[in-house]
């Protein structure tokens, strides 16, 4: 099977260059020979890294230990979920898992973009088939998940045990769809530059595509954050570590795009912008993938380090500069339709909002390379840590929750006083109000008072604006509250959708809050012992060691660490944390062992408890007892913002057949003469 | 003697006192049984003391990068990777030097002096690193400055008034572009 893998890997390049060629000349020349030669290229290009994927994934669930990848990242005794999610646990597997997806995405853009995007289509297929090439390349000359070894093991090495984790199945996919994806608006934005047809039509062919890349990318993070939590026992679920950084960093540029798109589609202004925000959102993508890959910045996710850097290094200069030309050269075609009539409009509002999410994303870019910088011109190592980021983001990060409240206040091209008045009286008093409460209750921290504060207000923005909404169709059609509520999202899923998302970033803020307030605890138990745990929320919690338990489980050998809870007098239950390891299937250890975390979630807070080792060998047990408040929100938070980015993405709700016309003759219309 | 070096002096008196002891509440006495298998259960831990909790050292600690590699400050290694043998020797350095009654300031000199500028989880505000502290910062307040001068030059320039009569491109009069205008608003609002 293997054989068949590197034969249609090395078809695929072929085909992929082939593809890239006749798409260019096709668009240029309006050949339809070539146009259909280049679209029937992308369906090759999936089904040839298809026929790869499932090669490499065969090998695995076969146990062909013979294959380097498959005897490095599989065992015998790998639950077989993991053995195909060993198919992006590597290097070399998670570069063909990316070349694969992208050219299933390259061919559904040929698939389901409508026939009047036809004249960018050549050249979209162009632009994917050079990205897939690149990633083909690597695949073959750099990391090649098919490469033989000259003995066959009796046994692999099995999957790393921190990603034998449900959250492992599906983060990676979702991140990579997120990243992926990202190519078709890049690659639309390509074509647009290149046949000079910069109307809006291409931004609304983009925008299920960017919408599809931000879901997936946000879904991605979230699990990210979720899978730290629960599995590295760190009792965090955020460390700004380089490779959260990278996600993070093209998921900034596409928020601040999918904002500043609706100016240009409202107002014809931003063209030029809206063009580099999607070129950096690529390249940053590639960016992100370069520090996973390369080792060139240290991290806890330094399992992936090789010489590809080199390859994606090249990539990035080359397409950057290339960009960069193609910009620069149709600058006169990227002209501003509209002038902005108010600094007080949502325009302006939505300008800001750009300046601070392109802002942070120049920070954390900055802090994550900063190391390398100073090492540059100081020839002295710096770490650059979460004290640093927190302390220059989290300011920024007030700044943007603040506008979240504030943009959707204002009104379009210009606000009057009154109009503003009118506006922001409600949501400012229930800001204030939540000050007044905190400063009541005596609440310490100034830059969670300040969280909470501005969640409030943008709370009272969003919630205005669906009292509203929802009180017009009930005085307009007579509809009860709900059934008004349903058709007010369902008829404007855009700007709806976008107010979900907007309450999912408030209760990601309201939950990163609960960080000023976590408790530790170590402590050494012997069966029977006690600690007590303070809570924030005021409460204790008893916390008795009950000793702990050694048993063989399917691929690993377990130490299992129990311990009663009380809170008060009320018992809660018994949590264990494990203390795991890893076995091939002839008992022989293959990793050093890890922690398994206890956690008990509620809406207030978790209690998260690691068992850390036993004192000389006896039941005596080591613990770490954290309280983590909040820590729940983060998920709603996140299951919250994915919602309404499906809202958003749900069909019908994105420009219709006629849109690009309206949109291309600008707010013409017809006025009737009043009587 | 400083405010904190009493604070200190009085945390390393304690420390020697209560070192060695269990820092809780036993609730009953009882044996402790070996486990079964030792060597499966990790690195061998050793009791926990009062300077494993002690807010000072922890603050300290989060200042302080682990040298193994991990890009974890000294305390968040100790407490979640467990097979990590440089953070307790790291926490040991911290600990001596708070018996030594050093001032937090003190231990990260002592770090840094030993391991480099890189022992600090953020780099100190001197010199070239100040560009990292205050870069983003100011390259965001003066593109402010400067979206903010475009944006108020912009809607004050008055835009230019169209002729009487119907525009040629839209057909218009200016009466009915302003009429267009405001209901647009009122719409989009």
């Amino acid at each position: 099977m293997t054989i068949l893998g590197q034969l249609a890997l090395w078809l695929a390049l072929l085909v992929g260059v082939w593809g890239a060629v006749v798409g260019v000349l096709g668009g240029r020349r309006g050949d339809q020979a070539l146009i259909l030669s280049a679209r029937r290229a992308t369906f090759v290009l999936a089904g040839l890294m298809t026929v790869a994927a499932a090669s490499l994934l065969t090998a695995l669930v076969k146990n062909d230990f013979n294959v380097a990848y498959v005897a490095s990242y599989s065992a015998r005794n790998l639950p077989l979920a993991y053995k195909l999610a060993a198919l992006y646990g590597g290097q070399a597997g998670s570069l063909l898992f990316w070349a694969f997806v992208l050219s299933l995405f390259a061919a559904a853009a040929q698939l389901v973009t409508p026939r009047r995007y036809a004249h960018l289509m050549p050249l979209v297929a162009a632009v994917t088939s050079v990205v897939t090439v690149f990633f083909v390349s690597v695949t073959v000359f750099a990391a090649n998940p098919f490469e033989r070894l000259a003995f066959t093991p009796i046994d692999g090495r099995g999957l790393n045990p921190q990603l034998q984790n449900p959250g492992m199945v599906v983060h990676p996919p979702m991140l990579y769809l997120g990243y992926i994806s990202i190519t078709i608006p890049y690659a639309f934005a390509v074509a647009a530059l290149l046949t000079k047809r910069l109307d809006i039509g291409w931004l609304h062919a983009i925008r299920k595509w960017t919408l599809l890349s931000w879901v997936f990318l946000s879904v991605g993070i979230t699990l990210g954050m979720w899978w730290a939590y629960v599995e590295l026992g760190w009792g965090g679920y955020w460390a700004w570590d380089p490779v959260e950084n990278a996600s993070f960093l093209p998921w900034l540029t596409q928020t601040a795009f999918l904002h500043s798109v609706m100016i240009q589609e409202k107002r014809g202004m931003l063209k030029r912008w809206n063009v580099i925000l999607v070129g950096l959102s690529f390249f940053l993508a590639i960016f992100g993938t370069f520090i996973t890959r390369s080792g060139v910045i240290s991290s806890v996710h330094s399992f992936t380090q090789s010489s590809v850097g080199y390859f994606f290094l090249a990539f990035l200069v080359l397409g950057g500069i290339f960009m960069a030309w193609l910009v620069g050269t149709r600058l006169r075609l990227l002209q501003t339709e509209a002038r902005l009539e108010s600094p007080l409009s949502r325009e302006a509002s939505f300008f800001f909002n750009n300046l601070l999410l392109v802002g942070m994303a120049f920070s954390v870019l900055w802090g994550t390379l900063f190391p390398i910088v100073s090492e540059l011109v100081r020839g002295t190592q710096v770490t650059v840590g979460p004290p640093f980021f927190n302390q220059v983001n989290i300011p920024i990060g007030l700044g943007l929750l603040a506008l979240t409240g504030i943009g959707p206040l204002i009104a379009w091209r210009k606000a009057s006083p009154g109009h503003l008045r009118r506006q922001f009286l409600v949501p400012v008093g229930v800001g204030l109000t939540m000050g007044l409460v905190l400063a009541a209750l005596r609440f310490g921290d100034w830059y969670a008072g300040m969280a909470l504060m501005l969640a409030a207000f943008v709370v009272g923005a969003i919630g205005q604006e669906f009292v509203r909404g929802v009180g017009a169709r009930h005085r307009l059609h007579g509809e009860s509250p709900v059934l008004a509520f349903l058709r007010l999202v369902g008829r404007n899923r855009r700007r709806y959708g976008g107010y979900i998302v907007h309450l999912g970033i408030v209760t990601y803020f309201v939950a990163f809050t609960g960080n000023a307030f976590k408790t530790e605890l170590e402590a050494s138990l012997k069966p029977g012992e006690s600690a007590t745990l303070h809570s924030p929320f005021g409460h204790d919690y008893t916390l008795t060691h009950l000793g702990v338990s050694q048993y063989e489980a399917l691929n690993r050998f377990v130490s299992a660490a129990s311990v009663e809870v009380r809170r008060g007098d009320e018992r809660i239950g018994i949590l264990t944390s494990e203390k795991r390891l890893y076995v091939d299937s002839f008992g022989r250890q293959q990793f050093e062992p890890t922690t398994e975390p206890a956690i008990r979630s509620t809406a207030r807070e978790d209690l998260y408890i690691i068992y850390a080792g036993s004192v000389e060998g006896t039941e005596e047990a080591v613990y770490r007892f954290t309280i983590n408040p909040l820590v729940m929100w983060v998920w709603i938070g996140g299951a919250i913002l994915v919602f309404g980015g499906v809202v958003t993405l749900w069909p019908g709700s994105g420009p219709s057949a006629r849109s690009p016309r309206r949109a291309l003759e600008g707010y013409q219309a017809t006025l009737e003469p009043v009587a | 003697m400083t405010e904190r070096g009493e604070t200190v002096g009085r945390r390393a008196l304690l420390g020697a006192a209560l070192g060695l002891l269990p820092v809780f509440r036993m609730s009953q006495d009882t044996s402790v049984a070996r486990l079964q298998q030792p060597d499966l259960a990790g690195r061998p831990r050793q009791r926990v003391t009062n300077y494993e909790n002690d807010p000072f050292i922890i603050g300290v600690e989060r200042r302080l990068r682990c040298t193994c590699g991990c890009g974890l400050d000294i305390y968040t290694c100790r407490t979640t990777d467990f097979t990590c043998t440089f953070s307790p020797e790291l926490h040991r350095e911290v600990v001596s030097l708070v018996e030594q009654q050093k001032s937090a300031d003190e231990i990260l000199a002592a770090f840094v002096a030993k391991y480099g500028e890189t022992a600090l989880m953020a780099p100190p505000k001197t010199g070239f690193n100040w560009a990292a502290y205050l870069l983003p910062g100011i390259a965001i307040a003066l593109t402010g400055i400067v979206l903010g001068w475009v944006v108020l030059r912009r809607t004050r320039t008055p835009a230019p008034v169209p002729a009487a009569g119907p525009d040629t491109a839209s057909g218009l009069t200016s009466d009915d572009a302003a009429r267009l205008r405001d209901e647009l608003a009122r719409l989009e609002s």
